[in-house]
């Protein structure tokens, strides 16, 4: 790829840029101060308190104290922790867990290695708009169910789940309740005690912060045991020498996106329903999958009929516009994403998915040249597709009957 | 992940289009695996293959892959054209993934529906031609939102 080539990122739930703010803030732990957190010399002070400011952050960031934030290597970890340290934490009262079937892999993955392992796992049905059904969720626990994990919006959709109401149900049945806030994390205001949440995964990459770092918020009072075991950091449940400038770096990312949250959000919602609109009025035969207004603040997501996700990727890419599709073409399968299809869309219209999601840092003027070129490649899509050549067939013969 | 002749025939897909009163039309594939590739064949009295052109719901591959095969196709006999294996067709791509290899597959499948569609209508039989398994299911055509 050429250096001056047009670029305009649309694909902020993939990960999205470090900020040159967060790259800063985590050099002097690499260079300067490169202690181990856990000697007792002076010199390896300033990278354990590094870590200690950073776990404040966070923890005010959610409401929580600090003691309650553990590190990871991202999100994935967190999830896989969760989910696996609870199980065998609770076996003994019951071996029933409960989630979505719209949850990232990590989460979904996780439920079937704990199933072989004899767990029981109810993946909730969402309705069309790819909300979690509050009664189906009820009528689900059992006096065995364990944990309900849920997360708190979704990657590809980017529908908000009711987490508030799921907290408080899981509350009422004394069962302990995960939710996977990568991509709510640093986006949506988020406070763990007014949601009745126990167990939290985030990942900094998805906040303009490092890749490889994460946490888990885990409750007081929910004891789940150590998920990697070796040394005594993180109060003795995630072993391993800290992660310092990643922590660094999380934090600094953490902080940044707390304080410009609300201006943020605003300005993406701007951006996306100009973006959605747009491409709503001038692309014939599309559509937006995902709640229409609990979702999000960057998230697109369209279905174009008769055309496929990937062609439309590449040609997007070829005019500078980096985007994901649900199709199975690119998640190299012969299925089209699990989440399309668990809103209710028929596969050939999964396989048109596009998934545009912005930051702050696009503009009106990116959108409407991103909104000419879909319709301009659609067209073109169109034009070699024989779905639509069918579909204009049949629409001729209907109107001359 | 894509060789530089799979993106020129994705960029610039050679034979795109329809003909009208083609002496043999075939479509398969479905829209269920994200892949249909429909081939028109206009062959003249010397069952020499004077004109062809596809159209293609897929991936890159798939429609690089059509417009390869037509272009494989085009000029020749219908002898010729049976000659013309998925294997043919990647080569004359320098490949293909190895998650794409059912879309060269396809293409040689949609030239063998559109042969068959052919010699139904002159009554004929072509050596090593047999009936093509897929073709577009009714029950997806249903499907709406
Ligand atoms: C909802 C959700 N959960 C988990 C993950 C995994 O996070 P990480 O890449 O930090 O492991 C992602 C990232 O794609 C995600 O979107």
């Amino acid at each position: 790829m050429s250096e001056d080539r047009r670029v305009i990122y649309l694909d902020n739930a993939a990960t999205t840029r470090t900020r040159p703010e967060v790259v800063e803030a985590m050099l002097p732990y690499f260079t300067e101060y490169y202690g181990n957190p856990s000697s007792v010399y002076e010199f390896s002070g300033v990278s354990k308190n590094a870590v200690a400011k950073a776990r404040k952050i966070i923890a005010d960031s959610i409401g929580a104290k600090p003691q309650e934030i553990y590190f990871t290597a991202g999100g994935s970890e967190s999830d896989n922790w969760a989910l696996k340290a609870a199980a065998e934490a609770m076996e003994e009262k019951g071996r029933h867990i409960i989630t979505s079937k719209i949850e990232h892999h990590a989460v979904l993955h996780t439920c079937q290695y704990l199933e072989k392992r004899g767990f029981e796992v109810t993946y909730l049905d969402v309705d069309e708009d790819g909300v979690v059904k509050l009664d189906e969720l009820k009528g689900a626990i059992r006096p065995d169910t364990i944990l309900i994990s849920i997360m708190f919006a979704n990657n590809e959709i980017g529908t908000i789940q009711p987490v508030k109401e799921i907290g408080a149900i899981a509350k009422d049945h004394g069962i302990w309740f995960h939710t996977d806030a990568v991509q709510a994390y640093g986006h949506l205001p988020i406070d763990v005690d007014e949601c009745q949440i126990d167990m939290m995964s985030a990942s900094g990459h998805k906040i303009n912060g490092p890749k490889g770092i994460g946490f888990l918020y885990i409750r007081t009072g929910v004891k789940i045991r150590s998920f990697i075991h070796g040394g005594a950091q993180e109060r003795k449940r995630r072993a391993g020498t800290e992660n310092v400038p990643g922590i660094v770096g999380l934090g600094k990312a953490a902080q940044i996106a707390a304080d410009t949250l609300a201006e943020r959000k605003k300005k993406e919602e701007g951006l996306r329903e100009y973006l959605m609109e747009r491409v709503l009025a001038e692309v014939p035969y599309a559509r937006v999958n995902g709640h229409r207004s609990m979702r999000l603040p960057n998230n697109c997501n369209f279905a174009f009929q008769f055309i496929e996700g990937e062609s439309l990727l590449i040609m997007l890419d070829m005019a500078g516009i980096c985007g994901s599709s649900g199709s199975a073409c690119t998640s190299g399968s012969l299925d089209p994403s699990h989440v399309l299809l668990a809103i209710g869309l028929p596969h050939e219209i999964a396989h048109g998915s596009l998934r545009l999601t912005l930051s702050e840092e696009n503009t009106r003027e990116e959108m409407d040249y991103v909104a000419e070129e879909i319709k301009r490649i659609v067209e073109r899509l169109r034009s070699m597709s024989p779905l639509y050549e069918d579909f204009i067939r049949g629409k001729k013969k209907n109107h001359q009957q | 992940m894509y060789s530089e002749k799979v993106m020129d025939h994705f960029q610039n897909p050679r034979n795109v289009g329809e003909i009208e009163h083609a002496s043999g039309m075939g479509t398969v594939g479905n829209a269920k695996c994200g892949d249909i590739m429909r081939i028109y064949l206009d062959i003249d009295e010397n069952q020499i293959i004077r004109d062809v052109k596809f159209k293609t719901f897929g991936c890159g591959a798939a429609v690089a892959t059509s417009s390869m095969a037509t272009e494989l196709v085009k000029g020749k006999s219908i002898q010729e054209a049976m000659q013309v294996t998925n294997k043919a067709v990647m080569e004359a791509l320098d490949g293909l993934p190895p998650v794409k290899v059912h879309c060269s597959l396809l293409a040689e499948e949609a030239i063998h529906a559109a042969l068959w569609d052919y010699a139904q209508k002159h009554q004929m039989t072509i050596e090593g031609l047999e009936q093509p398994k897929s073709d577009i299911g009714e029950e997806e055509e249903e499907e709406e939102y």
